[in-house]
């Protein structure tokens, strides 16, 4: 094989490889439900549409030259949609080091590593670029419906903005693991790609609360302060936003930086992507840690198992960095609470569906790492316990997690109000049980660090996952504004709740 | 030769009474029939060796020993509890050893083995003194404190067997545990398992070395297409067969070919 033709070889491996993993993320893995899934998939894509008309229908017969204020508000929306990118594709270049077995077979072969590697750095930045492609077609969509062809030019800005994200990423993780070496890199780059993601909407929470009081992110937009020190209308920074309406200069400009950005990242770091590589496969042969000598411990069967549960969570780097986020998404909601200390404001009520949602999202989590995500499941099942004492030391696990991760911020909401901080404790409780249910109904054994891919094994169980946390967060909310329509609420999640049990696999 | 491990042919083990193990019509079907209403017995202090070709259904039969399947049909007895009926008691006097070896990245050895101590209700005090012993005669006792993570194979293979042992079980279920395990530690387990039966306890294991069948094992049982075909001491073996000094792997190949023939 000639050097060109081997490449492209590579690149079309490159890409059915990651079709292939798109494809069974959306089917679940069976090939037979390809139909049912493309015709799910347009009818998401269309039911997005209405959303997105009503966040930004009204914005589409907006017309250059813009003031300062829009020209903000449109950067920053162009600014988090970019920070989303850089988050995921940040996950798919440590996800390339860290799968091991294809890159056994790629650095044994003949192949001039270099070359491939620029290949896989390209590879990358298509599928991000795909992605936000796919999330942003409906709002470009309704502008161009409602406002004409010139926001065609917005797809434009989204190729440019998947480009450079994805090169900065793959810049971004190869320093770290220069830097850090490839265990900490890890973790590391799981908790960034997690609070790039979330950190920006969260900053401009609290600065919005800081400043004003309210929860809207766009005060601080398109308050006087922040245009007084932004730059000049004609100021570079503001070209992604012209580019967005149409500026064709403006975009031809953007698309070639995203082009240069990502051209210069291959040629300097596509021969150190190898080494990375190298490293990332060692990883875990150094680098260990030692435990301290201590004597056994002693007690019942259910508490070995607790115990060892409870370890094992304590472990986890997902955990974590799952908690931190959570929390993360806690602070503005906090903030509020502290500010408003005292006055008796509506916005108080926020807080509650908050930390109820936070709760559910962080049980299912729990939940299928212990009663799932079992590592030596023929240990356990050839113990001396009956399988139901097994089952209910890992509940106990999870729900003394969430009860020592939430019954801070709970004792916290007494001093406000302890009516309020009530209707929490006793939702809260409800959401984490339903989430546990669910992963419990619907348990497939696992290896623990297969947990990103759980989503995949049950289709069902995700959404009834989802549904629920959102259900009780909303139940909780309008028990404290509305009572008749929380018992409402709270009914219909939990029908939907004894729906999903009808359908899950195991019932008991 | 290895006069430690060699075991003469067909020496009578002080013929025990009891029966370690007794299977009647066990059956299992997945798609097709993987256990067909298998018959065995194994004998308390018996060291029992089945072979068979891959796909004959010898793990198969062996989870369902260990309660890790539910049988089709059929009865399994260990020590004569029940084993359908009353797992926990069952479990409480094996141990089972898969052919994967199964273990928590997160623990170190000697957490692991707190932790079958544990599930298994054994005290701490008498439990730590026998895992301390057993990581340091498996070669693990300077790792002992080290997170499994960075294990071998063969190190995680004898994790998992050092979790089997540490609770002293009467009856030992090992799904070819010399799979990748060097020259030193498969030494290392079979003395280990040698001990073991010496002391009492009954072992039963699969394996594709049929040397180890040939030199440890009291009794050998040849399975085949989820049929017990052949069973005995490899005299015995011998003798059914007609030939007077095969190999044992002349012998598995005769009568493997012979079923498939069937
Ligand atoms: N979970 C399962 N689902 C379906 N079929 C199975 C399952 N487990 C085993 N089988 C089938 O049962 C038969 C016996 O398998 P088993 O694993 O018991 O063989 P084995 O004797 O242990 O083979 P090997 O020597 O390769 O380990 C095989 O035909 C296998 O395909
Ligand atoms: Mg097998």
């Amino acid at each position: 094989m000639s050097p060109a033709t081997a490449l492209s070889w590579f690149a079309r491996h490159e890409l059915r490889l990651a079709w292939r993993e798109w494809f069974a993320m959306m089917t679940g893995g069976r090939r037979r439900r390809a139909r049912a899934a493309v015709i799910g998939l347009l009818f998401f894509a269309a039911l997005l549409h209405v959303p997105a008309w009503a966040v930004i229908g009204r914005f589409a017969d907006l017309q250059l030259p813009l003031d300062k204020s829009s020209l903000i508000v449109i950067s920053a929306t162009i600014l988090l949609a970019w920070t989303l990118m850089l988050s995921q594709a940040i996950e798919s270049v440590t996800r390339v080091f860290y799968a091991r077995a294809d890159l056994d077979l790629i650095m044994s072969s003949p192949a001039r590593l270099a070359n491939l590697f620029s290949v896989r750095i390209a590879a990358i930045a298509l599928s991000v670029t795909a992605m936000a492609l796919l999330f942003s077609t409906p709002f470009i969509d309704v502008l161009v419906i409602g406002g004409g062809l010139r926001w065609l030019g917005a797809f434009g800005v989204v190729v440019a903005m998947g480009l450079s994200a994805a090169a900065v990423a793959i810049a971004v993780t190869i320093l770290l693991f220069r830097l850090i070496g490839p265990a900490r890199t890890r973790f590391v780059a799981q908790i960034l790609a997690a609070i790039i993601g979330a950190g920006f909407v969260i900053a401009l929470q609290v600065a919005a609360i800081i400043s004003y009081g309210t929860l809207s992110r766009f005060t601080i937009l398109t308050s006087g302060t922040l245009a007084a020190h932004a730059p000049d209308v004609d100021s570079i920074w503001w070209w992604p936003a012209r580019a967005t309406m149409g500026d064709s200069e403006a975009l031809l400009l953007l698309l070639a930086l995203g082009l240069v950005l990502l051209g210069c990242v291959m040629a300097i770091f596509s021969g150190r992507f190898a080494d990375t590589a190298i490293d990332a496969a060692a990883y875990g042969t150094s680098n260990r840690k030692r435990a301290k000598e201590r004597p056994f411990r002693g007690g019942s069967r259910r508490q070995a198992l607790r115990r060892k549960e409870i370890i094992l969570l304590w472990r986890d780097p997902w955990l974590i960095s799952q908690t931190l986020m959570q929390l993360l998404y806690l602070v503005p909601p906090a903030l509020l609470l502290w500010r408003s200390f005292g006055d008796s404001s509506v916005a108080l009520t926020l807080i509650t569906p908050v930390i109820v949602m936070a709760a559910g999202q962080l049980a299912g989590g729990l939940a299928w790492l212990t009663i799932s995500g079992e590592d030596a499941p023929d240990l356990v099942a050839t113990a001396p316990l009956t399988p139901s004492s097994v089952t209910r030391a890992k509940i106990e696990v999870v729900l003394i997690a969430i009860a020592v991760i939430f019954s801070p911020l709970v004792a916290a909401l007494v001093f406000a109000s302890p009516f309020q901080a009530s209707i929490t404790a006793a939702v809260l409780i409800v959401g984490a049980a339903s989430a546990t249910a669910i992963q419990l109904w619907f348990r497939v054994q696992a290896r623990r660090s297969q947990f990103r891919r759980r989503q995949t094994s049950s289709r069902l169980a995700t959404f009834a996952e989802a549904f629920s946390s959102i259900g009780w967060a909303a139940t909780a909310a309008l028990l404290l504004t509305l009572p008749t329509a929380g018992i409402v609420s709270g009914l219909i999640t939990a029908g939907l709740l004894a729906m999903t049990w009808k359908f899950s696999p195991r019932r008991e | 030769m290895v006069a430690t491990d060699a075991k003469p042919d067909g020496v009578a083990v002080m013929k025990p009474e009891s029966s370690a193990l007794e299977l009647r019509g066990l059956t299992k079907r997945f798609d097709r029939l993987a256990v067909d209403s298998l018959d065995l017995t194994i004998h308390a202090g018996e060291f029992y060796a089945l072979v068979g070709p891959n796909g004959a259904g010898k793990t198969t039969t062996l989870r369902m020993v260990a309660g890790l399947l539910r049988p089709d049909d059929g009865a399994v007895s260990i020590f004569g509890i029940d084993a359908l009926a009353d797992p926990v008691a069952a479990k409480q006097v094996m141990a089972w050893v898969s052919d994967e070896p199964m273990i928590y990245d997160k623990l170190t050895p000697l957490e692991y083995l707190e932790f079958v101590a544990g599930l298994w209700g054994i005290a701490p005090s008498a439990s730590k003194p026998v895992a301390e012993e057993l990581l340091s005669s498996l070669g693990l006792a300077p790792h002992r404190h080290e997170r499994c993570e960075g294990f071998s194979k063969g190190m995680r293979q004898k994790v998992a067997l050092a979790g089997a042992l540490v609770h002293d079980p009467r009856l030992i279920i090992l799904d070819e545990p010399l799979t990748g395990l060097d020259a030193v530690s498969a030494r290392h387990v079979k003395g280990l398992l040698g001990d073991r039966v010496r002391a009492g306890c009954t072992v039963i294991m699969t394996t594709h070395i049929l040397e180890v069948a040939e030199r440890m094992a009291d009794r050998i049982g040849v399975i085949a297409a989820g049929r017990l075909v052949a069973e005995g001491t490899l005299t015995e073996l011998r003798q059914q067969n007609g030939h007077a000094d095969t190999s044992l792997e002349d012998l598995f190949i005769a009568l493997v070919t012979l079923q498939d023939a069937a």
